[in-house]
């Protein structure tokens, strides 16, 4: 047995152990902390198949980013476990039911796949490119139309998102540099002109204020 | 000098998984504990001269040995739990922490293809695994069960998570002149006849500023450290550790410092490559010095930064990045673009 058949099996192992752990463990922290060991494990899977640039986006993307941001809300959420738990029973036969048919589906798209594909020779291998050239280059070329609506729709999604969450609330108290810079001096002090009072001192028609104060 | 290589060959194609784990606790990780011991003193040293003290100057000569007193201090003294922490994961955050910050430099090329791994995808791989750092921050404010830790968690967290993008988008600047992930062909790509203008420095200015002050952000340093804003949350999301973990934070901190002061070289200013023009003889010839003298630049402004700045606000810092870098780095992609496009940069000499 060579050493990458030990690997694939002990990630293979591991994977799978987390991705039980994420269903069964107490604390969602921890279930969040075994989805993130799930996603990394795959990813070393995809590398000893010397699929790198779809491994280490998996782990850029969705153990850098996405759990990061699962993590938060979970932690800020401060759940209460009972009353998620009580449900459990009623809820089960229809649990079931969606993994019997995902199980079915999966099995038959396994059967399809292996009764009448031959797995074709690593293309980027034929093409004596690296795996992430070989990629860049069919997806900024063959496949461009296609990524660009990817993008485009990943866009929307972004800009969908902040004015959903964009509340202008009265009363804070933020500062709005925009309004700072624009600001006028005139707008908050008036310098006036006035005369020299000199003459009026000379005379001694000042009011009785000045003299009166301590 | 052959029969090291002989030996190395020996062990590499008998234990090739032994030797892989052996070499790499001697590089890089022994060096740069090492290195983060020294840099650990030169930033009190220099912050002593700035602010017309000594610094360190007692234990050891010139107070060099002043760190790895501090360090044998911390791994001996007791690790105190806060009440109903997370044990388990009080323990495991700041080892998250530190594994990926020392994952990070099995990419990094100290001379034309000279890297534990020479991979295609390195960039990659380097931004998945300083991504990865933020969970041991994360975790540790949250198993402290401290008010102050989990603050200093989310605001770095928050923070690590918005530079990242405009660290990503000034990333891909570089990827687009130089037409490779591969961090030695990075380099190679910035040799040419026009030495010092050949580097991407030039080309992508903003994105190299960009670059450095997401770097500073990214690893929670002065003057973006709100995340530990002693003033505010006394010392945000390791205000619970003590002793050999805080040692381990203290570490990865330092370490996560040095790696972005490597990468800035490798990136923008040519790596190894001279800044001379290659008919000077020794100056004028690329090697590893250079590199490490850029390096060494890059960690001594961090310091230069902590010294010079006072620290940002919350809200500063985060209208800096998501409304100041981020459209300025997405303009400049464009703009690499239009420079690839047309030939004005060509990649290599």
């Amino acid at each position: 047995m060579s050493f990458q058949l030990i690997c694939f099996y002990a990630f293979a192992a591991i994977a799978v152990g987390a991705a039980l752990a994420v269903v069964t463990v107490k604390n969602p922290v921890h279930a969040a902390l075994s989805l993130v060991l799930t996603f990394f494990t795959t990813a070393c899977v995809w590398l000893l198949a010397d699929a790198e640039f779809l491994a280490i986006a998996l782990v850029l993307v969705y153990v850098g980013a996405v759990m990061v941001l699962f993590l938060f809300v979970v932690m800020m959420l401060d759940l209460d476990l009972e009353p998620l738990r009580e449900g459990f029973i009623r809820a089960l036969p229809f649990g079931v039911i969606v993994a019997v048919v995902m199980l079915a589906e999966m099995l038959a798209l396994i059967g399809v796949r292996s009764m009448d594909i031959v797995a074709p020779a690593d293309p980027a291998a034929a093409a004596g490119l690296s795996n992430v050239e070989w990629l860049a280059t069919a997806l900024f070329s063959e496949f461009l139309l296609p990524f660009e609506v990817a993008a485009l729709i990943l866009t929307v999604g972004i800009i969908a998102a902040v004015p959903l969450t964009l509340r202008h609330r009265k009363g804070v108290k933020a500062q709005d540099p925009a309004r700072q810079v624009r600001v006028d001096p005139r707008d908050r002090i008036r310098v006036v002109k006035m005369a020299a009072e000199t003459s009026a001192v000379q005379n001694g028609t000042l009011p009785n204020q000045e003299s009166s104060a301590p | 000098m052959n029969w090291i290589l002989d030996a190395y060959h020996w062990c590499a194609t008998t234990f090739p998984t032994l030797t892989m784990a052996v070499g790499l606790f001697l590089f890089p990780m022994l060096p740069l504990i090492i290195a983060v011991a020294m840099y650990v003193w030169w930033e009190r040293k220099v912050i002593g001269w700035m602010h017309v003290r000594m610094g360190p100057n007692k234990i050891g000569p010139f107070g060099l040995a002043q760190t790895f007193a501090d360090v044998f201090k911390l791994l001996l003294k007791e690790v105190i739990y806060p009440s109903s922490a997370n044990r388990k994961l009080f323990l495991i955050a700041p080892l998250w922490a530190l594994i990926p910050a020392f994952a990070a430099w099995a990419v990094i090329p100290i001379g034309p293809h000279v890297a534990w791994s020479d991979a295609n995808a390195g960039l990659l791989f380097l931004l998945a695994m300083t991504s990865m750092g933020v969970y041991g921050i994360i975790l540790a404010g949250w198993a402290s069960n401290s008010r102050y830790a989990m603050l200093g968690a989310m605001r770095a967290a928050a923070q690590t998570i918005s530079y990242e993008i405009a660290m990503g988008f000034s990333l891909v600047g570089v990827l687009v002149l130089a037409g490779s992930l591969n961090l030695s062909e990075i380099v190679q790509a910035q040799a040419g006849a026009k030495g010092l203008f050949d580097w991407f420095w030039f080309p992508l200015l903003p994105m190299f500023v960009i670059y450095f002050v997401s770097g500073v952000a990214e690893t929670n340093r002065a003057p973006f450290d709100v995340a530990e804003g002693e003033s505010e949350i006394v010392a945000g999301f390791h205000v619970e550790y003590s002793g050999a973990p805080f040692a381990v934070f203290f570490l990865t901190e330092y370490a996560n410092m040095i790696l972005i002061s490597f990468l800035a070289p490798i990136l923008f200013l040519g790596g190894w490559l001279s800044p001379f023009p290659a008919s000077w003889g020794v100056l004028g010839a690329p090697g590893w010095w250079w590199f490490v003298a850029k390096a060494f630049f890059f960690a001594t402004a961090f310091v230069w930064f902590r010294a010079s700045f006072p620290r940002y606000r919350y809200d500063q810092i985060m209208r800096l990045g998501w409304k100041v870098f981020i459209p300025i780095t997405i303009v400049w992609v464009f703009v690499a673009g239009c420079l690839k496009y047309f030939g004005w940069v060509t990649a290599g000499a």
